[in-house]
């Protein structure tokens, strides 16, 4: 299969202002004869619906939650990028465009990233249009920070709610679209399959998650906005809801997947208490704007702390390991998320780990306390040091926070071309459920910009081009036998789950899988692990097949079930990221080959053979998965090694 | 405290459907570690009821931050439970004690009608906000976001405002099952940004209009409300609301000329 990204020619910083002007449009008379389904509330999917609306297009959204204000989106903390330059410190398109490629290690498009770093600006003006809330000075202007990795301050905030507030501000515009009837919102609905009419994605299968039906929903164009899928891990920072069902179906019938390994490992997350524990929490990366992040530097010290006959307080200057600060002079605690998360791994793997299970660094607000005095330490970081408190106990303005890495964000996604169309045509996917903008490490504050961008500036452009050839096809008939096949597969896998009746409950497998990911999938990975992997992936979906109990019934609110279904797309994902990893012989951002590394333990590209991105093609569960590649041509950046010394 | 268990009774509300009466059932967890979260616990109970072959507690939860509002239990005669200021999903058990008996009822509002055990349908609040939560603004419409300034202090009062999480608490918490906290939280955001000016009374018309229809009750100024919410919404926001209703029907309702009833 070729792989056409469609990357406009011409100048770098030309070619999206004229593919904007040259892609072909379609009348308002036809905009009102098009029908859009968008799967998926978050920023990505609510900017989208509600933009495709304002132009006329009769849209569909679909969330799983009961409603579309409470996507996983809403969760983001720290804050969303733009390159508005407001604090004259330098920042410029140019610079965030760069920092992007940079920071994602050279494995993402030039064009797209161009793009995003264009556009970004113009979502702060419109999400203040909106009544987005964003932190002001005493001058009324909006406030900019500095955040994970980046010498320049381009990032607005709104307190620690920037997710929640922008999330808002989207769900407004589609109210506003709801109410004009020009938007049609299904709640606690789950689509279930992808339905394709002459090799087109022409709708979905949506399940009612309250009375269990199956529905058919029909359209010119669908559009994947379901979020990522780093609950395949289990523990993540995401949440519980996440899932990959939705691109899963897409990929089974066609859609390719791209760079499935890269995944992003946070460094500022609350280490795992227990084996009860369903989540873990993000403790926003601000907090390495002002804490310090810190080890015992004696193994027997970290000993004595884990078994708490020493305190953090007991142990002088000389006795502390401040190793980011150590091994990167330059950057300190602000080095990339995969740098500081590796480098907390590396610690407790070589004993100095301080929580009970010795897995855990110490974030130290001590200084910055005595520096700038708790107010402001307070005024900057009061909501999460009492979010702490209410989940450890612990009272961060005395004792050190407890910190450990965890999952937090999926790079890899649908591969989408520059229009944000997945390999079946009328299929895309936005926001996180793409693989496109962020390469191999996403830098902090980003994901937001990227599913508004696409959201609201992007794919309302980008879909004319394919809808404009749509408008002499009627949106098909819901009772097209594609729609009944689909329906049916969809039945016949609920039925095939309820009639296990084994022993296991989903939530137990979907555990086990976690597990194995985090194992050999996780912040280092070996082609000898990893082939384990797969071994133990295959054991695991013959067990959950046969194994599983699922109570309850078909056609009633049966969470079991869903779950159960969402296990399933899970496991065949993670095998799918097993083969990513192992084929992928470098380092590179999130994806960490042991085998590959400099003398100084860093991760090593090899620029020479993996500089594309791999887009993964589907034979079935048991069947290997086919890898072609995109080559990435840099035109603009020169690829360097990373270095943050 | 580290590796503390408790023992606990909980006295669960079950009910099958929407039209199904319900009752309390009464389970027993032998060792529900301090540490966990109080849907952490209500986890091991539907592990340990699937393995007892029966059907687990449907209950609606995501996020487990705190943030998505989609959870929503009735817990010893409290919205979210007895710690102030905190979601079900951010309530720790080592704030309840070995041997207690927990009781865990729905949100109950005629408004919120129960779907299945602790889950209840919450679109009457999805409603209200198309009715005018929102600013008339199409993408690509918007003027540099620094081309009005916004001070600091209204700004941040917006954002205190606008820190809603939509969860239901609020009504349920009240005895006439108002939904005025909600409803007067999204409005005063608005009242108090330049942007929310122009439709400010239209907004506050309809969206009390809605709020109406939906069949929440009155609000007799308890306080319950306040009391509840996870999000620290101030009854401020009631206290504006009401005048900003009166004024938008003595000016007969409209178009405001964009003065800030503040
Ligand atoms: C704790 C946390 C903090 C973060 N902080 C930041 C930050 O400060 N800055 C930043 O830039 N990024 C941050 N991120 C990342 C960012 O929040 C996400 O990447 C981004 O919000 C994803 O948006 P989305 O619209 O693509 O998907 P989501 O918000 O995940 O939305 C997915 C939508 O799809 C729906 N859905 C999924 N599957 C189905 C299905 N099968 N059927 C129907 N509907 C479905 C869901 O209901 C939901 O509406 C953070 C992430 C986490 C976990
Ligand atoms: S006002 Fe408070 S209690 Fe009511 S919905 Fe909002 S956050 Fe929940
Ligand atoms: S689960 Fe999201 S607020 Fe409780």
């Amino acid at each position: 299969m070729k792989l056409d990204s469609k990357i406009p020619s011409g100048p770098l910083a030309e070619r999206w202002k004229h593919y904007r002007s040259t892609v072909p449009l379609v009348s308002p008379a036809n905009k009102r004869k098009l029908e859009v389904i968008v799967v998926g509330t978050g920023l990505a999917g609510a900017s989208a619906a509600a933009s495709l609306a304002e132009l006329g297009y009769k849209v569909k959204t679909f969330c799983f939650q009961d409603s579309p204000r409470r996507a996983h989106s809403i969760a983001a903390q720290g804050g969303i990028n733009a390159a508005k330059n407001y604090q004259n410190d330098g920042d410029s398109v140019y610079r965030l465009f760069y920092e992007t490629i940079k920071g994602g290690d050279y494995r993402a498009r030039e064009a797209n990233v161009h793009r995003l770093a264009e556009v970004s600006a113009s979502i702060i003006d419109q999400c203040v249009a909106q009544g987005v809330p964003f932190a002001r000075d005493y001058g009324g202007m909006l406030d900019n920070r500095s955040f994970g990795g980046t010498q320049v301050s381009r990032t607005f905030y709104a307190r620690g709610q920037t997710g929640q507030q922008l999330l808002l501000g989207a769900y407004s515009a589609l109210n506003r679209q709801i109410s004009k009837n020009q938007v049609q919102s299904f709640t606690r609905h789950e689509m279930v399959e992808l339905v394709m009419v002459d090799g087109k994605a022409r709708g979905i299968i949506a399940k009612n998650l309250v009375t269990g039906e199956l529905e058919r929903h029909s359209a010119h164009a669908v559009v994947l906005a379901s979020g990522g899928y780093g609950n395949v891990f289990y523990l993540s920072t995401n949440a519980m809801g996440s899932n990959v069902t939705a691109a899963w179906k897409a990929h089974r019938h066609g859609a390719l997947f791209g760079n499935p390994c890269f995944t992003q490992i946070h460094p500022t997350c609350l280490p795992q208490a227990g084996e009860y524990q369903s989540k873990l929490t993000l403790m926003s990366e601000s907090l390495r704007n002002d804490g310090r992040v810190w080890v015992p530097s004696h193994a027997e010290d970290a000993q004595a702390i884990r078994e708490g006959r020493l305190k953090a307080s007991d142990l002088g200057e000389d006795r502390r390991d401040y190793y980011l600060e150590r091994k990167y002079p330059a950057f300190g605690n602000l080095v990339p998320r995969d740098v500081a998360s590796r480098a907390a791994k590396e610690v407790c793997d070589a004993g100095h780990g301080v929580a009970p299970t010795g897995l855990a660094v110490f974030l130290d607000f001590e200084d910055a306390i005595r520096r700038l005095g708790r107010s402001t330490i307070s005024a900057r970081y009061g909501n999460l040091f009492e979010m702490y408190e209410k989940i450890t106990g612990d009272n961060p303005y005395e004792t050190p926070m407890k910190i450990y890495p965890a999952v937090h964000y999926t790079m890899g996604g649908l591969w989408v071309d520059y229009e944000l169309m997945t390999t079946i045509p009328g299929l895309y996917a936005i926001g996180e459920a793409n693989f496109s903008d962020h390469g191999a490490n996403r830098l902090g504050a980003s994901a937001l910009m990227q599913g508004l961008a696409d959201g609201y500036f992007v794919l309302p452009y980008t879909m004319g081009a394919y809808l404009s050839n749509e408008i002499r096809h009627a949106a098909p008939s819901i009772d097209h036998p594609s729609f009944a096949q689909a329906e049916l597969r969809a039945l016949e896998l609920q039925n095939k789950l309820l009639a296990i009746q084994g022993k296991r409950s989903a939530e137990s497998f979907h555990r086990a899988l976690g597990k194995i990911m985090w194992e050999y999938c996780g912040m280092a990975r070996s082609a000898e692990g990893l082939r384990h992997a797969l071994g133990l992936l295959e054991s695991l979906h013959q067990e959950f097949w046969s194994d599983l109990l699922v109570p309850g019934a078909l056609n009633s609110y049966n969470p079991e079930l869903d779950k159960a279904h969402r296990v399933a797309d899970f496991i065949e994902l993670g095998r799918l990221m097993v083969w990513d990893a192992l084929t992928r012989e470098e380092s590179c951002g999130g994806h960490f080959r042991v085998e590959h590394q400099t003398p100084e333990g860093e991760a090593m590209r090899h620029d020479e053979n993996f500089a594309f991105v791999s887009a993964w093609e589907y034979h079935g569960p048991n069947a290997d998965p086919v890898m072609h590649s995109e080559a990435l041509n840099f035109e603009e950046v020169h690829l360097t090694q990373r270095s943050y010394k | 405290m580290e590796n503390q268990s408790l023992r606990l009774k909980l006295r669960v509300w079950r009910q099958a459907s929407a039209q199904a009466k319900g009752n309390f059932e009464t389970y027993e967890l032998a060792a529900v570690p301090v540490h966990a979260s109080f849907l952490e616990m209500m986890d091991l109970l539907n592990e340990q009821l699937i393995r007892e072959g029966k059907e687990p507690v449907a209950f609606d939860h995501d996020c487990r931050e705190g943030i998505c509002g989609m959870c929503s239990m009735y817990i010893n005669g409290r919205a979210h439970g007895p710690q102030r200021g905190t979601t079900t999903c951010q309530l720790h058990m080592r704030h309840f004690h070995d041997g207690e008996t927990i009781t865990v009822e729905p949100f109950r509002a005629a408004a919120f009608p129960i779907l299945k055990d602790l889950a209840v349908n919450r679109s009457a609040f999805d409603r209200i906000q198309q009715a005018g939560g929102f600013v008339t603004v199409n993408t690509g419409n918007a003027p540099d976001g620094n081309a009005v300034p916004i001070s600091k202090i209204d700004a941040d009062e917006a954002f205190m405002s606008a820190a809603c999480i939509g969860c239901g608490a609020c009504v349920a918490a009240c005895k006439n099952a108002s939904a005025m906290l909600f409803v007067s939280a999204k409005v005063s955001q608005y009242a108090l940004l330049p942007q929310g000016q122009p439709e400010h009374r239209d907004r506050v018309l309809s969206m009390v209009e809605a709020m109406d229809l939906e069949g929440f009750g009155h609000c007799t100024n308890t306080g319950a409300c306040e009391a509840e919410c996870p999000k620290g919404i101030s009854v401020e926001n009631i206290s504006r609301l009401n005048r900003s209703y009166l004024i938008a029907q003595l000016s007969g309702g409209g178009t405001s000329t964009g003065t800030n009833t503040e």
